[in-house]
């Protein structure tokens, strides 16, 4: 058991916000099952199975940036001669790992030393190779991690094909047995026993509106995916292996806590500015409106790369000179990564600001709005409790649909060198290395593609989930 | 008309000035020249006199706002804030930390970024405006539901994936056009095809989508209905009534970004080898040099500023009820 918790957990300011994210998402969860008016609003959105589907995807991304968000350092193997009990003889890795690692650690060991194009079991280049006899040949050597359990290539059809029913039929097996339990507790009965219906059958109560199938066969579809991968890609490299031998799957998929995060941290980093200064702006009018924007107006004449650019080359003139107070490399790519979101958040939000200052200047003219006014409400509360649920809407919308823009740019900043940190797994990043190798011939093609695939299934779905909320909150939008 | 635009090109003056502070406020005061000097000169136990020697090189070395050694002359003009900030309103940009001259090499390099932008500009409009179109001709079907599919699809691919893909199938793979470069004259249209044919198709997705909105917001309208309803065909409808109205919104929406069109797109240049101003930019970026970027930042506002007094014109010149006051 004591080596089961030979672990530091570390949290970085990263992890705290996204665990942050999760519980908000939670509450979020339990207010719409307990609120009946949340409720009907928002039925249209997963009343629809592209909604549905769209966003049980973009959960499924979002518990893999969890588990990756998990992070804690090993504790190494005591040297020799030296006594281990004691607390303070202890030490920990450099490495920072996360739950994640472990899920993927059968894919991660089978490293190789260069490219391998996706399913080989040969490298992609040629190498010395020393025959029995002593003879030395140029030839594509066989991997060390990928298909070792094989004679030669004729085999390795039948053999991926045996292990993909193996794995698909797993997975079905997992998700029939989740899809049953569920099916079991939807049509539980109440407590006091199930109302009966004409013939004397019980009658179900739960909700008409969810369309199960597209749950049910989305769910299923992403289970299969996971035991597929897991258990294919621990003999072969299904995206092949980079430039340093690394497997490319395992690498796409570390970068989706990378773009998760920077999706929703840079939407939610542009509220409070856009919020605040929209609302007050068409709530006070007068010289409040003005010094708004005027704000609002020089930030968004700047264009917006640069004055991203121009930042991030200070944040990096920052990192430099107080290279002191970051011990790990993980603090380090994370505060940069942190200060990227930040500054994506300060010089967006001013798109969101106009239309909110709009919004108010109209629902201030409602008469209850002016009533209260009338009646000498305070104006927070005025502006809390009329102001705010009338404009939701638009904040809403305006958060779906900024998610994948970030993701989008995360990949253009880093091919422009002002992205995340270089150490860190993300899509940008993976772009960038591989970029050069598209003129190799053979082309290189897999590092490029994974990273577009994976990037392109988020944006997708966070496009589709919020053209649903946008039909279903825009008044506009109806008809 | 002529009083007006006198005002607003006074009201452009406020807001530039704000621009000039805040870029000076994150180049000189968040980080001082000498943490500058230290990434530039790469090491970070580097003796003093380098530093300074670095510094004075480049005017770095002066005051930031006031100078009390000169007497009144120089009082405030022989600072960084008069030499690096107010001058670029007489868009006297300075030399650039390597010291080449900023603005011979922005007169040289803005006509190869115009080239690619403004072809690219105006076939994608073309392009969105018409599919629009012909998606709202067959509104409420299987067609508009499909091609709105394809537009999401379009929208969600990175446009990274565009400039690679072209380059793989159409240079590289087919070889129809070269891969990267630029020549002047009549050659460059060679170089140009590729990089216009793929900020055309990268913009698709999102342009026709919203020109469809603004045609279909035309097409409920009552007019339209009336014509409709008293037997005018289909198609008269939608090239008499919905397109010229329809253009209105879209065309104003666009003015924004005429101007901006000489700064170029950083991303295309790059990739296509294209000398302009945007490969320009992103040089600066990549070797740090903060004097281009600064630059770059303020022509960037004068030009978007230019892009928004424009517009005004046009909802004037193209909507006679907006009236200019």
């Amino acid at each position: 058991m004591s080596d089961l918790f030979a672990v530091k957990p570390v949290l970085l300011w990263s992890d705290a916000l996204i665990f942050v994210l999760v519980a908000t998402l939670v509450m979020f969860f339990i207010h719409l099952a307990r609120d009946r008016l949340t409720r009907q609003r928002w039925t249209p959105v997963f009343a629809s199975p592209v909604g549905m589907g769209s966003f049980i995807v973009v959960m499924f991304y979002v518990l893999i940036a969890v588990l990756d968000s998990i992070h804690y350092r090993e504790q190494l193997a005591a040297v020799d001669g030296s006594d281990n009990t004691s607390a303070e003889e202890v030490h920990y890795s450099q490495e920072v790992r996360s739950l994640l690692d472990d899920v993927l650690s059968r894919l991660k060991e089978n490293s190789e030393k260069t490219y391998s194009a996706p399913f080989s079991i040969y490298s992609f280049s040629k190498e010395n190779v020393t025959l029995e006899d002593g003879t030395v040949i140029r030839e594509y050597p066989r991997l060390d991690g990928a298909g070792s359990h094989l004679e030669s290539e004729d085999g390795k059809a039948w053999d991926i094909f045996t292990r993909s029913i193996e794995a698909v039929l797993i997975g079905l097996l997992i998700s029939g047995a989740l899809i049953a339990l569920q099916v079991q507790w939807r049509f539980r009965c109440p407590p006091e026993g199930c109302p009966l219906d004409g013939n004397g059958k019980p009658l179900v109560t739960a909700s008409r509106h969810i369309p199960w199938k597209t749950l049910y066969g989305t769910v299923t579809a992403l289970i299969v995916l996971t035991t597929w991968v897991l258990s294919v890609g621990e003999v072969y490299h299904i995206l092949g292996t980079d430039q340093v031998g690394q497997d490319v799957l395992v690498q796409a998929v570390k970068a989706i806590r990378t773009g998760v995060l920077i999706g929703t941290l840079a939407t939610l980093l542009t509220l409070p500015l856009a919020i605040g200064l929209g609302i007050s702006a068409g709530y006070f009018k007068g010289w409040v409106d003005d010094a708004v924007q005027y704000i609002y107006t020089t930030l968004s004449s700047i264009p917006g790369i640069l004055l991203i650019a121009a930042s991030v080359l200070l944040i990096d003139v920052y990192i430099e000179t107080h290279s002191d107070d970051f011990t790990l490399l993980a603090e380090r790519a994370d505060f940069r990564f942190l200060a990227l979101c930040f500054i994506l958040g300060m010089t967006s939000w001013t798109g969101l600001c106009r239309l909110l200052r709009a919004e108010t200047l109209k629902v201030s003219q409602l008469d209850y709005v002016q009533a209260a006014r009338a009646f000498g409400v305070r104006h927070s509360r005025i502006i809390s409790s009329h102001i705010l649920p009338n404009v939701t809407h638009i904040v809403l919308i305006a958060l779906v649909l900024d998610f994948s823009g970030f993701v989008l740019a995360e990949a253009v900043l880093s091919y422009v060198g002002v992205g995340v940190d270089p150490s860190m797994a993300s899509w940008g990043n993976m772009i960038n290395e591989a970029r050069g190798e598209l003129s190799r011939e053979p082309v290189v093609w897999w590092p490029v593609c994974a990273a577009f695939i994976m990037m392109f299934a988020l944006v997708l779905a966070a496009n589709l989930f919020a053209d649903r909320v946008r039909d279903a909150f825009d008044p506009r939008a109806k008809g | 008309m002529l009083a007006y635009i006198i005002r607003r090109l006074l009201y452009a003056i406020p807001i530039l000035v704000g621009v000039n502070l805040l870029t000076f406020a994150l180049f000189f005061m968040v980080n001082s020249p000498d943490q500058m000097a230290l990434v530039q000169l790469g090491d970070k136990h580097i003796d003093p006199e380098a530093v300074e020697q670095w510094k004075a090189q480049r005017g770095y070395d002066k005051p930031l706002f006031v100078n009390d050694r000169e007497d009144s002359e120089g009082l405030l003009t022989d600072t960084i804030f008069y030499d690096k900030s107010v001058r670029l309103f007489a868009l006297d940009f300075g030399k650039s930390d390597e010291g080449r001259d900023i603005g011979d090499d922005i007169q040289q390099r803005m006509w190869p970024s115009l080239a690619v932008a403004l072809p690219s500009f105006a076939v994608g409009l073309m392009v969105n405006v018409t599919l629009a179109l012909f998606i709202v001709m067959f509104r409420a079907s299987i067609f508009d539901t499909a091609a709105m599919v394809a537009c999401v699809v379009l929208m969600s691919i990175s446009g990274v994936f565009y400039v690679f893909a072209g380059q793989y199938f159409f240079a590289k793979l087919w070889s129809l056009v070269p891969i990267s470069g630029f020549l002047g004259g009549v050659d460059a249209i060679r170089f140009l095809i590729l990089p216009v044919l793929i900020g055309v198709v990268a913009g698709i997705g999102s342009g026709t989508r919203l020109y469809r909105t603004l045609f279909l917001e035309e097409a409920n309208r009552d007019y339209v209905r009336t014509a409709r309803a008293k037997g005018v065909p289909e198609l008269t409808t939608l090239f008499r009534h919905i397109l010229p109205n329809g253009l209105i919104p879209i065309l104003t929406s666009v003015v924004v970004v005429i101007p901006s069109l000489f700064m170029g797109s950083l991303l295309v240049e790059s990739f296509f080898g294209i000398p302009g101003l945007g490969s320009y930019t992103l040089d600066a970026i990549q070797s740090q040099d903060f004097a281009i970027v600064r630059s770059m930042v303020f022509l960037g506002s004068v030009l978007y500023i230019i892009g928004l007094i424009l517009t005004d014109i046009s909802y004037t010149l193209v909507d006679p009820r907006v009236r200019l006051s």
